[in-house]
């Protein structure tokens, strides 16, 4: 095999795009699948400059239909294969996700998220996590990683193909067109000197021997021909999702111990509260923060503990409510008071959360 | 003692009777296209890829690694297979529907880049686990559960002769061909042909099959022939219509 994209530490000042196609490649993915939309198209730019360097593979396909099924299909083969889009892409991408869902492959798709339903608003939204996390005619048995940065991308996009390979659920790097399109510094690695050991991929199909005579055929459907069949393969997914789950689940507390008033937010809207809730404290205000760095599955026991601990709730997100609507169902019971603060598709500076913060303990 | 049926090596026995209504088409073309597996001693290489609709049923009719896609999906699933593993034989089998209008914009796009996969389309002319409705390739006049009164060309346009649109889009290297369950011999041979093209490397490979569905057609056995040979045949010409090195020839050759 070719060398490795990425053999020592290296401080980089880069935009999100190209710390995905960076991270990929030191992730040991093989193909790129891909479909042009903004602001996820120099994922494919980078890749396809960079692939042929290291010996891996891009196919411009016809959509995101096509984008989604043939990451299925490279993932069947035996291949670590990952796909990028946004927006309508990522509707698209919900039929194919689902198969993957079903059939328990481990595809890993980037998201960065842009304004909806709209064309042109390409820069910058939240408003992709209930697709993301529950898209599709399913029940949404799939990881989702949102991230808060360049760093986070590029570690997460990383982790993601080692999550996908171990879980064998879809997996998703939620990020935004502020993260996809802004540089920032991060370090660069080999993961595997950090002592993050890469899972090798398998074949789902196209094995060694002859089928029928070395070995039975491996034959994959999403095709049951009574309820209760469909019900017995759906229940044992969530089964199993449900106990690697706390596994899985990440998130980022800070100063929550005593907080009258937490403020939740996921991905880089936490950059803000991270601000606000460092200048509320300077200026004597007991407020802490919370994000869910897994929005599928979600922390559950942390959220639990944190409404059961603080008075006062404040979910903050550039979407109206889709990232309330999976916490609230966690919270549910709880007598702690929940406010909102919704800017869909707008971005929110510290100033406007720290405002708001200080409107809900005044009241 | 009945003589066991003969069925293609390649064909799994645990899995018979396969599950296709009496009269359908797809058990025909599936048998063809399992000779021509073993003719070209490819078993172990192949993977093969059903759609949704009736072809789904054969997801484990054959002794191959299979995968059943979603309606019109399994073009790009069998794209992704052989981009990351060219050395895998990729077939994908599906319906008229999930071809030449669900699929349509796949089967174009494949076969514009050339892919070097197998596609086969088993043409009944209706959609068929719906319960019959109309499909690209509803011939005018015909009677569907969606064109009760016969297809009216005048608002629904006319059928889709799907192997010579995708012969007037690939490039030099492509096979293309339209065979019919009234003749299965010659079937097998395009669908061998179509197979050799794939391993040799050359190009897209492609076989429409004229199928028949007795069970939305509503006919007897001389009719669903009858229907096959001449109404369908009438419009959808049998024959050779690119080969490698050869250009384009003539249908009915």
């Amino acid at each position: 095999m070719s060398e490795k994209a990425v053999t020592e530490e290296k401080r980089v000042f880069m935009t999100g795009n190209e710390v995905v196609a960076w991270a990929a490649l030191a992730a040991g993915a093989d193909i790129m699948y891909g479909y042009p939309i903004t602001p996820q198209n120099e994922v494919m730019h980078y890749w396809t400059r960079l692939a042929p360097k290291y010996d891996k593979k891009f196919l411009q396909t016809e959509d995101e239909l096509s984008a989604g099924f043939a990451t299925a299909g490279g993932v069947m083969a035996g291949r670590k294969a990952f796909t990028a889009t946004a927006g309508s892409g990522s509707v698209l991408m919900q039929e194919p996700m689902a198969m993957a869902e079903m059939m328990r492959l481990p595809t890993v798709a980037v998201l960065q998220q842009r304004g909806g339903p709209s064309t042109a608003t390409v820069i910058y939204s939240q408003q992709e996590v209930t697709l993301t996390t529950i898209g599709g005619n399913g029940e949404g048995m799939r990881v989702v990683y949102s991230t808060a940065g360049h760093q986070e991308l590029y570690d997460y996009t990383i982790k993601a193909f080692n999550t996908a390979w171990k879980y064998r659920f879809p997996t998703f790097v939620l990020g935004d067109g502020y993260q996809a399109k802004m540089r920032e510094p991060l370090t660069i690695y080999d993961p595997e000197t950090r002592g993050i050991s890469l899972l090798e991929p398998e074949p789902f199909v196209g094995k060694e021997g002859e089928p029928g005579k070395d070995r039975p055929p491996a034959q994959y459907r999403n095709t049951f021909n009574l309820e209760e069949e469909l019900y017995e393969k759906v229940m044992s997914d969530i089964r199993e999702f449900e106990k690697v789950a706390p596994e899985i689940a990440e998130y980022e507390s800070m100063e929550t111990e005593g907080a009258e008033l937490v403020v939740i937010a996921h991905g880089i809207v936490f950059r803000a509260v991270r601000e606000a809730v460092a200048n509320l404290r300077q200026q004597r205000f007991r407020v802490g923060g919370f994000r869910p760095v897994t929005l599928r599955p979600l922390p559950v026991t942390q959220i639990k503990e944190l409404v059961a601990g603080a008075p006062k709730i404040l979910l903050v997100e550039s979407s109206y409510g889709q990232m309330a609507r999976l916490l609230k169902e966690v919270a549910c019971g709880s007598a702690t008071e929940i406010s909102t603060f919704f800017k869909p598709g707008v971005g929110i500076t510290a100033g406007e959360v720290e405002a708001r913060v200080k409107e809900i303990i005044k009241s | 003692m009945q003589p066991a049926p003969v069925m293609p090596k390649t064909w799994r026995v645990d899995t018979k009777p396969h599950k296709f209504c009496p009269g359908c088409g797809h058990g025909l073309i599936l048998k063809c296209l399992g000779e021509a597996i073993d003719d070209l001693e490819i078993q172990s290489r192949v993977v093969y890829g059903c759609d949704i609709g009736c072809s789904l049923l054969s997801w484990d009719l054959f002794n191959l690694d299979t995968v059943q896609a979603h309606h019109g999906r399994t073009t790009p699933v069998m794209t992704g297979i052989k981009r990351a593993r060219p050395e895998l034989i990729c077939i994908a089998y599906m319906g008229d529907g999930g071809g030449y209008s669900i699929g349509v914009q796949h089967l174009v796009s494949s076969a514009m880049r050339n892919e070097k996969i197998t596609v086969i389309v088993a043409n009944n002319t209706q959609y068929a686990m719906t319960g019959g409705q109309m499909a690209p390739t509803t011939l005018p006049g015909q009677k569907t559960e969606t064109s009760p009164f016969g297809r009216d060309p005048g608002t629904t346009g006319m059928p889709f002769r799907g192997a010579e649109m995708i012969s007037s889009i690939v490039q030099e290297g492509a096979y293309v061909a339209r065979g019919s369950i009234a003749n299965l011999r010659q079937l097998t041979g395009y669908l061998k042909k179509a197979l050799k093209n794939q391993i040799e490397g050359k190009g897209f490979s492609f076989v429409e099959a004229l199928s028949s569905c007795p069970t939305n057609w509503r006919t007897d056995a001389a009719r669903t022939w009858e229907f096959i040979e001449k109404d369908m045949a009438g419009y959808f010409k049998v024959g050779e219509i690119k080969i490698p090195g050869r250009g384009e020839v003539t249908a009915d050759a």
